[in-house]
């Protein structure tokens, strides 16, 4: 039995600087998680994810994250992705010293 | 120190503005993701979690001032100023923007420097002793075998396609600094009966899912037939290995199924015809790289300064108990600059700590540095009497700490702060375990101990050949880690045996805490190490400080 859908973001790097990036509601893409589009459809992600073939020139390595919702924010449920919203832990640098 | 021929010069600018062609057409949308990558993985480029990874080689781990400094600037114009010296004697660079590499492979190149080869199914960069040139114990500089096996293997259009990557280290001496034992092909150079330097071959060593102990396929192999061996080795290789699983891809494996003895044959076969090719322009070649590594000019003066500071100060003395090792030349030391002060990460140097390293170097130091696989930089040959200056400027940057081969002396992969393939962190489990150790003030009374930690199965922190290998998994999307008891990487090399079931994050530590006390309970006296006492005494009381409910539950 396929195993059931549950809540993505959609999520890539950027091209040129290699950032991590989200798939927002508003149709763009931005490096907060907070901001990120929350899934709930799984024909509305598989076509997300399609269309990231035509954004080459602007991301890459583009997937479907696991997500839940918080406080009507979507946060990451596995600590891989957790790592990505913010840099590595070894010490301040990183995405987390950009924001 | 080897300076490129012209060949060599013009290989390396030649790649640099292919790559620059290369990324330009990645940007403006000629070339896709899926045909640039092997492009940018054959030029170091790699994407991990947060950002691109370029890998820099530095072969056989040598460096001189200039090359230091260029990595330095290379790491504040285009990078975090900052670089993380690898488990391969390589340099990572952790945030560049991909527009930007093509100029930071261009200054590399203009200090003969690259980062071709880190990467793909290709013989990679070719390691070495640290102490290659200095050591005391040493039969013959290994630098030059490894100079020319790289040269050989650089671009080889045989071997570019390998079914995987392919690892060859080379060491000089008896005592293997290289871990030559758990590389694909390791090297050892050896004197026959006769007196004849030559090399003993090993094979199929390796880490990673299915660690192996590399198995002696020559004894003695003469100077002269290296390159036709090798040669035979990579056809056989290239033949047999399997392609149809990556995981099965290693030669490790190809060993391992067919048996040391029936790879020995067909080597031998190949290795007839393939001798013939060679008409000994190699040798001509091998006499000239030679002639590059020739020992610096030692200083005839006297070493008061040294013995002054060995008695008078404490520091510098705790300093010299750890960090100094015994060169062939008596007035001179091996200097051991740790780049794993207690809480750093492991590996990593700031571009102010590499210039001051740089400038040492040159200063006192006959313009050498080594990287070692251990993560920390050496100055291989420095007259006693320099010492103490050294000591003194390091301290002013952090980088004095006396602990080369103790607790905190820790290999540490990049692990999930920063690798893609990771799936758990292990910088951080070094930083607390440094931390924790030295705030107990424990650390030199337990004396020798290497602790290898690596983030995930593929086992860049060689956690497999550490006295204690830690091994970090996702367990159900937790991070959990495993530990390793009695591996060993030196000329005895043993793969850990697994301890049992594995720890969380915040349970590790204290885990390490309890396995040090066990030690520091049953070790026969204050000379007996922690490998020596696993090996007297076995896994159990190891395992019953690490699992105490375990033991509860049996009683």
């Amino acid at each position: 039995m396929a195993r059931a859908f549950t809540p993505k973001v959609l999520t890539a790097n950027r091209l040129l600087e290699g950032d991590v990036i989200y798939y927002s509601a508003n149709g763009d893409w931005v490096t907060s998680h907070d901001d990120a589009l929350y899934l709930t459809d799984e024909v509305q992600a598989n076509e997300l994810l399609a269309a990231c073939g035509k954004l080459s020139k602007y991301l890459v390595g583009a997937y479907l994250a696991d997500a839940a919702l918080e406080d009507g924010k979507p946060v990451p449920t596995h600590f891989r992705e957790e790592f990505r919203t913010r840099g590595p832990s070894n010490y301040h640098h990183g995405k987390q010293a950009e924001v | 120190m080897y300076s490129y021929n012209e060949f060599d010069k013009d290989f390396i600018q030649t790649r640099v503005k292919q790559f620059r062609s290369q990324v330009e057409r990645r940007v403006d949308g000629s070339l896709t993701e899926d045909e640039f990558k092997p492009l940018r993985l054959m030029n170091g480029l790699y994407l991990q979690l947060h950002a691109y990874m370029l890998r820099v080689a530095i072969p056989y781990g040598t460096l001189n001032s200039q090359k230091m400094h260029v990595l330095a600037d290379v790491a504040d114009k285009w990078d975090k100023g900052y670089g993380h010296f690898t488990t391969r004697q390589n340099i990572q660079y952790n945030w560049p923007k991909l527009k930007d590499v093509p100029d930071m492979l261009q200054a590399l190149a203009d200090v003969e420097m690259h980062a071709i080869q880190t990467s793909g199914n290709c013989i990679r960069n070719v390691t070495a002793d640290h102490f290659s040139g200095a050591a005391k114990d040493e039969i013959e500089d290994p630098r030059p075998t490894a100079e020319l096996l790289r040269q050989w293997s650089t671009d080889h259009p045989e071997f570019a396609f390998l079914g995987r990557k392919f690892k060859f280290a080379v060491t000089g001496s008896e005592t293997d600094r290289a871990v030559i034992k758990a590389h694909d092909v390791g090297i050892q150079v050896v004197k026959n009966a006769a007196g004849e330097i030559g090399y003993k071959v090993l094979v199929g060593g390796g880490l990673g899912r299915t660690p192996m102990i590399g198995k002696v396929l020559r004894e003695f192999l003469p100077r002269e037939d290296l390159l036709p061996y090798s040669e035979a080795i990579m056809q056989v290789y290239n033949a047999l290995g399997r392609r149809d699983n990556k995981y099965k891809a290693r030669i490790k494996i190809t060993v391992h199924e067919n048996g040391i003895d029936k790879i020995r044959e067909l080597v031998e076969e190949r290795f007839i015809i393939q001798r013939e090719a060679f008409g000994g322009y190699d040798q001509e070649l091998f006499k000239d790289i030679k002639a590059a590594f020739a020992a610096p000019d030692y200083l005839n003066a006297p070493t008061t300064a040294f013995d002054d500071a060995l008695s008078s100060d404490p520091i510098f003395r705790s300093f010299a108990d750890t960090n100094l090792f015994e060169h062939r030349n008596p007035d001179y030391a091996i200097v051991s600059i740790s780049i794993k002060k207690h809480g750093q990460t492991p590996g990593d140097a700031t571009s102010e700590q590499m210039r001051v390293m740089a400038d040492l170097a040159k200063e006192y130091a006959h313009d050498e540095l080594r990287i070692s696989h251990e993560q920390n930089v050496i100055l291989p040959h420095v007259h006693k009497s320099h010492i103490p200056a050294i000591h003194a400027k390091l301290r002013e940057h952090g980088l004095a700490t006396a602990n080369i081969g103790l607790i905190s002396d820790i290999i540490a992969c990049p692990g999930m702060d920063y690798c893609a393939l990771a799936t758990a962190r292990s910088i951080p489990i070094a930083q607390q375990i440094a931390t924790r150790f030295d705030e107990l003030k424990l650390e030199h009374d337990i004396g020798e101990l290497k602790i290898k930690i690596s983030g995930c199965i593929n086992a860049c922190g060689h956690h497999h050949v550490g006295h204690i290998g830690i091994l970090g998994l996702d367990k159900a999307g937790v991070e959990s880690y495993q530990i390793t008891l009695g591996g060993d990487g030196s000329e005895n090399a043993a793969i850990g045996e697994r301890a049992g079931p594995g720890f969380s994050y915040t349970e590790i530590v204290p885990a390490i805490e309890r396995l040090i006390g066990a030690y520091l309970e049953v070790r026969d006296s204050k000379n007996e190490t922690f490998l020596e006492t696993y090996r007297r005494l076995g896994s159990a009381p190891f395992k019953a400080a690490l699992y105490p409910e375990t033991r509860v539950a049996a009683e």
